[in-house]
């Protein structure tokens, strides 16, 4: 490609004699506000009231017993509805991490920097993020045992958010067994092959 | 039946930057396609139908803005379609159009992807609160960093191999007059001390926000045979999904992306793509994933892709240069990135990438991915007949 | 060409639905794996039509990506437009002669947002978008200029009003219903003149879902399959200033590409969500409103998926080949407040 890039490609736009000289239009802004009540769907729904009460539910599959938190409604290893919801308790372990320098919309409560990790609860089968604290940024690793810190009880609301962060249990670190696989090991069933 | 042949036989890019003040979103596709046009020596009329992909609509505020960007793109009385495949869109977008001309129904298409996402706030479109999720949502780079950080510790890689990425990439995009940063002055050094954005990622280690399109002219082979330049035949085809989140899923080599290339492979009778392929244009929004690509795409094992940037193989005169046109860390308009990692591929393979062209270059791989590492859209095209 | 078909539909649709996206279209995609015995190994191409703007949220696509099963990986698709474009892209697919079986879906809820703000928001932003003009007014005006051109009647409106209500009693899936004379109709107060409430959409929730097959397939899974003869899609030009409000040219170069017309239809299943719509387009495609039956199924202005109307329009039409209802079919579907993106199938037993 040897054209200039930053010639025009277009021929000029011809006006009308009535509006040489006029200023030509930048641009148009139009701030628009757009409201939506979304539906949280039954199982996150039970998800969100059980977080009231400082209590966690996961789904599993009805194909491979995997269990995902939160739940939608849906596994991705079934396809299929989800039939059994399954309480899980609030510890887990850090399957990993990164050090957030960069303020995020909407969270100006954020101290920076900030951990924000994925955390895999005992008996998940995959992780969700949240927010480690409690220990000094550069001594967060893989697989560091933690354990949730819920907001005060009149600070509870129907909402993921009620776990403030995840801080440090003091146990033993899990040993990661594979770096590349995430989540309590499944084994998803091998490809057919498809040439599509 | 048998599958028609199909080659890129025109290509079209704006230059990239992060706004485009001086055209609508009209203009702005107008003139990609236009340049694709010319490329091919053909008129607006010649075009049978049109593909557009692009990334979410919150980028521009404008609910599918194809439909009154169709008329912009000679699009009145015929075809036009609107892919959104995500971040892999741009490729995917390519692959649709590929099979408009495949299956026979159209002798050219016109592909074309694009964001004008200077219009809105990016950040703010990456970042909408999610219903129902916790509201740490860290962006893509805070999704990413803790994946890199697996592989960085699968691998033992040295520490600053994202930063040789980085630095590779954007010298590169020196001599892409098209691409977003040019950056004469900067030292390797000044990438390594850049800030931590999301520990292990810099800011120098990742891409910058653009407005943009590029545009392809795919056609049969009857209208290959009368294209005025030399032409890239696709080979091969792919594409892959998988969900984002499950037990046992490999974050760092995607089930989908190494099944989506062993597919894309086979279809293209390729064996040994290190001595096989001659330049690949892959999607690196983030410095590591050149690597991690690397290994998942087969040109390195595991835990081993990082031996490529340190020893310089991928870079431009080296074995297997990748991303010669800067890559998407020096271009990042979101719904064109692919399409510009497609383009690219064949422009190689044409003989037509000038200062950043790879010397001898007769296969070229283009990729793709989008979501989270969870959507991926392959091309391989040749310049042989 | 390949000979492909659909092979089963199935669809939901309620005012509202509680459920969100995922929950409300696992059932309808396992619906159709069902009816076809085909489980998530034996699709081997999945194309979906949905849209950010109506969902409130950016790549709202992807979480319902899983109700497919994508694990292991899938080949998969997306398109930002109707379900029935999603259609056309499988329907290409199968025409390489690699991928045998497609998965289709459309689907929206627009209760969550405001649809009107929403679809202001689809206008050109320079011009008309500042203006936040609703989607009813511009139907509307469409209708004037219609009315005053003497296309249309209001009578003829409320006709095709009363004719849908009473066709969608025996749609489960229809929102809008009932026996309702011309008169009565025509008695009731404008909504936006000169619309009035039967004359526009019954907007609801839901979605749908379509499988394709070429023929080994098809005759396995499906007792009559509703063979597709051809899908022709085109775009007009979309300025509200540029476009003649009373045609849709799209439509028309769609029907004569497919030859709609060169034998007998007996069921034409056209996306109109506004009865002069279904004027413009019986007009534009050609059809014999003594020789077909327009809409059996109610159509879209008796229940109106967004992103899925066009799809429910095509399964609706295949639904009554497979029944035996009909032997020739014709489906439609549409994009733009003046019809201005028009898809146009033609199917047969």
């Amino acid at each position: 490609m040897t054209d200039d890039p930053l010639a025009p490609v277009a021929p000029p736009v011809q006006l009308p004699p009535r509006l040489q000289g006029v200023e030509a239009v930048q641009s148009v802004r139009t701030p628009f506000r757009l409201e939506y009540h979304a539906s949280s769907g039954q199982h996150m729904a039970a998800f969100l009231r059980a977080m009231k009460q400082k209590q966690i539910l996961g789904e599993r599959c009805p194909t491979t017993g995997q269990v995902f938190v939160p739940p939608r409604g849906v596994t991705p290893t079934s396809g299929l509805e989800t039939t059994e919801l399954v309480e899980l308790p609030d510890t887990g372990y850090v399957e990993s991490f990164c050090i957030t320098r960069v303020p995020i919309p909407g969270r100006d409560d954020l101290e920076l920097p900030y951990v924000s990790a994925w955390v895999v609860l005992d008996g998940a089968s995959v992780g969700f993020i949240g927010l480690v604290a409690g220990i000094p940024a550069d001594e967060v690793r893989l697989g560091l045992r933690v354990k949730a810190v819920w907001r005060p009880d009149e600070e509870l609301r129907e909402t993921a958010d009620n776990i403030h962060h995840w801080a440090p249990t003091g146990e033993a670190d899990v040993r990661i067994a594979s770096y590349e696989l995430i989540g309590a090991p499944g084994r998803p069933p091998a490809e057919r092959q498809v040439r599509a | 039946m048998a599958k028609e042949r199909c080659a890129v036989i025109g290509v079209g890019q704006t230059k990239y930057q992060s706004t485009r003040g001086d055209v609508s979103i009209a203009g702005l596709v107008r003139e990609a396609a236009l340049r694709a046009l010319a490329d091919a020596a053909l008129e607006w009329d010649d075009i049978d139908a049109i593909v557009i992909g692009k990334a979410p609509d919150f980028f521009e505020g404008v609910m599918m803005p194809e439909i009154v960007l169709g008329e912009a793109l000679g699009g009145v009385g015929k075809p036009v379609l609107r892919v959104h495949t995500a971040g892999s869109v741009g490729g995917s977008t390519a692959i649709v159009a590929s099979t408009l001309v495949e299956s026979g129904i159209h002798a050219r298409v016109l592909a074309l992807g694009f964001e004008k996402q200077s219009e809105s706030n990016a950040m703010w479109a990456l970042s909408l609160p999610q219903a129902f999720q916790t509201s740490i949502n860290a962006g893509a780079g805070g999704y990413f960093a803790p994946i890199i950080r697996r592989y960085m510790a699968m691998s033992a890689a040295p520490e600053l191999v994202g930063c040789l990425v980085a630095f590779k990439d954007r010298q590169h995009a020196l001599a892409n007059p098209y691409a977003h940063l040019h950056q004469p002055d900067l030292t390797f050094d000044q990438v390594v001390e850049s800030p931590m954005l999301w520990d292990p990622i810099r800011y120098s280690e990742t891409c910058p926000s653009s407005d943009g399109a590029c545009a392809v002219v795919l056609a049969s082979e009857a209208a290959a045979a009368v294209a005025p330049n030399p032409v890239a035949w696709i080979d091969a085809t792919a594409m892959r999904s998988e969900a984002n989140n499950f037990g046992g899923r490999n974050m760092v080599n995607p089930a989908a992306s190494s099944m989506c290339v062993a597919d894309l492979y086979a279809k293209a009778g390729i064996t040994e793509p290190r001595r096989e392929i001659d330049v690949v244009e892959m999607y690196v929004p983030f410095s590591w994933y050149e690597p991690m690509w690397l290994e998942s795409l087969g040109f390195a094992e595991k835990g081993e892709g990082w031996r490529l940037v340190e020893d310089g193989t991928t870079r431009l005169g080296g074995a297997l240069p990748v991303n010669t046109s800067g890559g998407v860390l020096s271009s990042n308009p979101i719904g064109a990135s692919g399409m510009v990692r497609f383009a690219e591929a064949a422009l190689q393979v044409r003989g037509m990438a000038g200062e950043h062209q790879v010397d001898g270059a007769t296969r070229a791989l283009g990729h793709a991915y989008g979501g989270g590492a969870q959507y991926f859209a392959m091309w391989i095209v040749s310049a042989a007949a | 060409m390949i000979d492909v078909a659909v092979v089963a539909y199935a669809a939901r649709q309620q005012p509202v639905f509680d459920e969100n996206e995922i929950e409300m279209m696992a059932p309808v995609i396992e619906d159709v794996r069902v009816a076809t015995g085909l489980g998530p190994d034996d699709l081997d191409f999945t194309c979906s039509g949905s849209s950010d703007f109506l969902a409130g949220a950016a790549f709202s696509f992807v979480m319902t990506v899983d109700a497919t099963r994508p694990v292991p990986p899938i080949v998969e698709s997306h398109v930002e437009m109707d379900g029935a474009w999603a259609l056309y892209e499988a329907w290409v697919k199968l025409q390489l002669g690699e991928a045998k079986t497609a998965l289709i879906y459309g689907y929206g809820k627009s209760s969550p947002g405001s649809l009107r703000d929403v679809l202001a928001t689809q206008l050109d932003p320079y011009a008309a978008g500042p203006l936040k003009a609703d989607a009813f007014g511009i139907a509307g005006l469409q209708a004037r200029y219609m009315l005053d051109a003497g296309d249309v009647t209001e009578a003829r409106m409320a006709e095709i009003a009363a004719r849908s209500m009473a066709s969608a009693e025996s749609n489960p899936l229809s929102i809008r219903k009932g026996t309702r004379r011309v008169e009565e109709l025509l008695a009731e107060p404008y909504l936006h003149d000169p619309l009035r409430a039967h004359d526009v959409p019954a907007r609801a929730d839901g979605g749908a879902a379509v499988i394709l097959a070429t023929r080994e397939v098809a005759e396995r899974v499906c007792e009559r399959p509703a063979w597709v003869r051809g899908i022709d899609h085109r775009m007009d030009i979309h300025h509200l200033g540029a476009r003649d409000p009373r045609r849709a040219p799209s439509a028309a170069i769609a029907a004569q590409a497919l030859a709609v017309t060169a034998d007998k239809i007996d069921v034409a299943e056209l996306d109109a969500p506004f009865t002069h719509q279904e004027a413009l387009l019986a007009t534009e495609l050609g059809l014999d409103s003594e020789a077909t039956t327009i809409n059996p199924s109610g159509g879209s202005l008796c229940g109106h998926v967004m992103m899925g109307a066009g799809l429910t329009r095509i399964g609706e039409a295949a639904a009554r080949i497979h029944r035996g209802e009909a032997d020739r079919a014709v489906a439609h579907a549409t994009s733009g407040p003046w019809l201005q993106q028009n898809l146009v199938a033609v199917m047969e037993g």
